[in-house]
């Protein structure tokens, strides 16, 4: 009730002047509290403005708590959020070879690059590439024939070939997508196409010499 | 129609009026839920329940719709699908819980909708059509009920399904095909789980439509009240917003607190553990009981222990089995009838002290007698007390109601709803009554 006092009453009323002239002996008082303060010409706030401002806002709040669970229900579940991060062997993976795997439900490229590939990627001035990345900032330090890319082209998310072997990998000897034909490069960068960007990086380690963590 | 003084919709924006010319939309709500439906002023808190139940529908669809994102209709997923709301999905254990506990919840405010409307007589005329309306949304309730019980697949789903199912096998001749058809298979499986999940999913929709017919029905001639006595001029009603909205409002306060009480503090109260037992066909359970809300059904259900035969010849007419599903798809049937079993005019129990006496001491402790009965082992005492509760359910409706209609004498009724509130008679002239209200009162 204190609150319904400060709103018709007090000088931290909105409108103060006009409350305050309306409060007047000629106001009808209830407990001490003059009830209706608005002027005549419909000014000043009502103890009635009060209650329908705080019964809207008490059902607004109630209604957002409720979206909450609602709208949060759609996100990715705690089981799905379990199988965020992966641990993967690469010990069996040799020099010019690549592997799939499945990370988060897409592809994973782990490819271990040849020093040509290597050197390939870093002949070329990274400066000049539509999205500019050398191949060390796309690899561990010390790991760097370690390319590991998502499969999935910056253009409209296919997978891209060159993974598995036999399977055309572009005029930049990395990855060709067949859907719109990006061509990435050996540091998985996209050299040619309609791709933005490059292959996405994710987050990885190394927890053993043989061991890779995604995620 | 309405009240020759109802308020008349007066746009407030020109975009409202723009709206207002090519599509009426804001003068329907007005008319039904707003300012130009005029309401009798007396109506107490018994009023509220039919908004409190359109809330609860809203609620079970929205949770219902949120739930089947994640559920999965399969003999091998379903109870694990369930377990992966409960446990992984984002507040998953709260929506679920808010629907199970909201199909109780709306049970709960449907029969006190439905007690309001047998103690003040509302199914009387010119109201039979809301309450024929009203008779077939508490089927159509007690079908969507089932059929998402069934959904989670655990022993209680399984064995329900088996059981209800069961009842069509009764029929004589069809039976047993009819219930083969229904579950499409010889018992329970994913066929069946399948069209339930399909059949739990309309089903709240159709519910939707058969509402807005019931509240169409309910404008014709106005809300009834207390008193039973028709509204004579524009003293005896208010208009429905502010006044019920505001009233309306703060019963769904009341409600909502009850039920999210229920929901955050006792999930499982009003559920049976065994549902908790994933399905399986090989074993029934100890002791089979529906949900709460179907209780006295299913002990009139039971009640039927012994075939109608003709005396010393051994002659079957009615094997118990058929008498005990008659029985009880007869005892919501005969609420069909009900308009035409209670003929007396006067609507409101308060001015019927014999019928008030039966209602008190005779119906509403027969129904707590078989929702207590309904849920005990059939054991010889539970067995007597569901047949006399059966007797007794069916007596009042189908003799002692039409018999105390023709003898009671009715206290004297006010002269209007505005005499019942103030004391005082009404000022206004009496309108003309409408060719569909009878000169009650």
């Amino acid at each position: 009730m204190a609150t319904v006092k400060d709103t018709t009453g007090t000088p931290k009323a909105p409108r103060k002047a006009t409350a305050k002239a309306a409060a007047g002996n000629d106001a009808p008082v209830m407990n001490g509290v003059p009830m209706e303060t608005a002027t005549k010409d419909g000014e000043g706030v009502r103890r009635r403005d009060f209650i329908h401002i705080a019964t809207v806002s008490f059902a607004g709040v109630g209604a957002a708590a409720v979206a909450v669970p609602l709208v949060s229900q759609m996100s990715a579940s705690a089981d799905v959020l379990a199988l965020a991060s992966i641990e993967v062997d690469v010990a069996a993976i040799q020099p010019g070879q690549s592997i799939k795997t499945s990370w988060r439900k897409q592809p994973v490229f782990i490819r271990n690059l040849t020093p040509e590939e290597i050197a390939e990627a870093n002949k070329v001035a990274a400066g000049g590439l539509r999205d500019p990345q050398t191949l060390a900032e796309r690899t561990q330090p010390g790991k760097e024939n370690w390319l590991i890319t998502l499969g999935v082209c910056t253009h409209l998310g296919c997978v891209p070939l060159g993974a598995a072997a036999g399977e055309v990998k572009g005029e930049y000897g990395g990855y060709f997508c067949p859907c719109h034909g990006s061509h990435y490069d050996t540091a998985g960068r996209i050299r040619k196409g309609p791709a933005p960007t490059n292959l996405v990086v994710p987050e990885f380690a190394f927890i053993s010499d043989t061991i890779v963590k995604i995620g | 129609m309405s009240f020759p003084w109802a308020q008349q919709y007066k746009p407030q924006s020109t975009v409202m009026q723009w709206v207002d010319e090519r599509l009426p939309l804001p003068r329907l709500v007005y008319n039904a839920v707003g300012a130009g439906y005029p309401v009798p002023r007396n109506l107490n808190y018994f009023w509220n329940f039919g908004v409190l139940a359109g809330v609860a529908l809203v609620i079970q669809i929205v949770t219902g719709i949120v739930l089947a994102m994640h559920y999965y209709a399969s003999i091998d997923g379903a109870f694990n699908s369930v377990e992966h709301i409960m446990r992984d999905v984002n507040a998953g254990w709260f929506l679920r819980y808010a629907h199970m506990n909201g199909a109780s919840f709306f049970f709960i405010v449907v029969y006190i909708h439905i007690f309001r409307g047998l103690f003040y007589g509302s199914y009387k005329a010119p109201r039979e059509m809301i309450w024929l309306l009203g008779v077939t949304i508490f089927l159509l309730m007690m079908a969507t009920a089932f059929m998402g019980y069934v959904l989670p697949w655990g022993q209680m789903s399984f064995w329900g399904a088996q059981v209800i199912t069961g009842f069509f096998s009764a029929i004589p001749l069809v039976g047993e095909p009819l219930r083969q058809w229904l579950l499409g298979g010889f018992a329970p499986d994913q066929a069946a789980l399948n069209r339930f999940f399909s059949l739990h999913y309309l089903m709240p929709f159709v519910i939707a439509g058969v509402i807005i017919l019931h509240v169409w029905a309910l404008h014709i001639p106005g809300s009834s009240n207390p008193t039973g006595v028709s509204v004579k001029g524009e003293q005896d009603t208010v208009p429905f917003h502010p006044y019920y909205t505001a009233k309306d409002g703060f019963g769904l306060g009341i409600f909502l607190i009850a039920f999210v009480v229920v929901t955050f503090f006792a999930p499982n109260l009003l559920g049976h553990p065994d549902n908790y037992i994933p399905a399986n066909p090989l074993s029934t359970p100890a002791h089979i009981v529906p949900e709460w809300y179907f209780l006295p059904f299913y002990a009139i259900l039971k009640a039927f222990t012994v075939d109608f035969a003709i005396p010393f010849t051994g002659i079957i007419l009615v094997p118990a089995k058929l008498m005990g599903v008659l029985a009880m798809f007869g005892s919501i049937l005969l609420l069909f009838f009900l308009p035409w079993l209670d003929t007396s005019p006067v609507r409101s129990g308060h001015y019927r002290p014999l019928f008030r006496k039966f209602f008190w001491f005779g119906l509403i402790p027969c129904l707590v007698v078989l929702t207590y009965v309904g849920a005990q082992p059939p054991y010889t005492q539970w067995v007597v007390l569901s047949q006399l509760g059966a007797a007794y359910y069916f007596a009042h409706f189908l003799i002692i109601l039409p018999i105390i209609s023709r003898i009671e004498r009715p206290l004297p009724l006010p002269n209007s709803i505005t005499e019942a509130v103030t004391g005082k008679p009404l000022q206004t002239e009496a309108v003309a009554e409408t060719p569909l209200r009878p000169a009650v009162a």
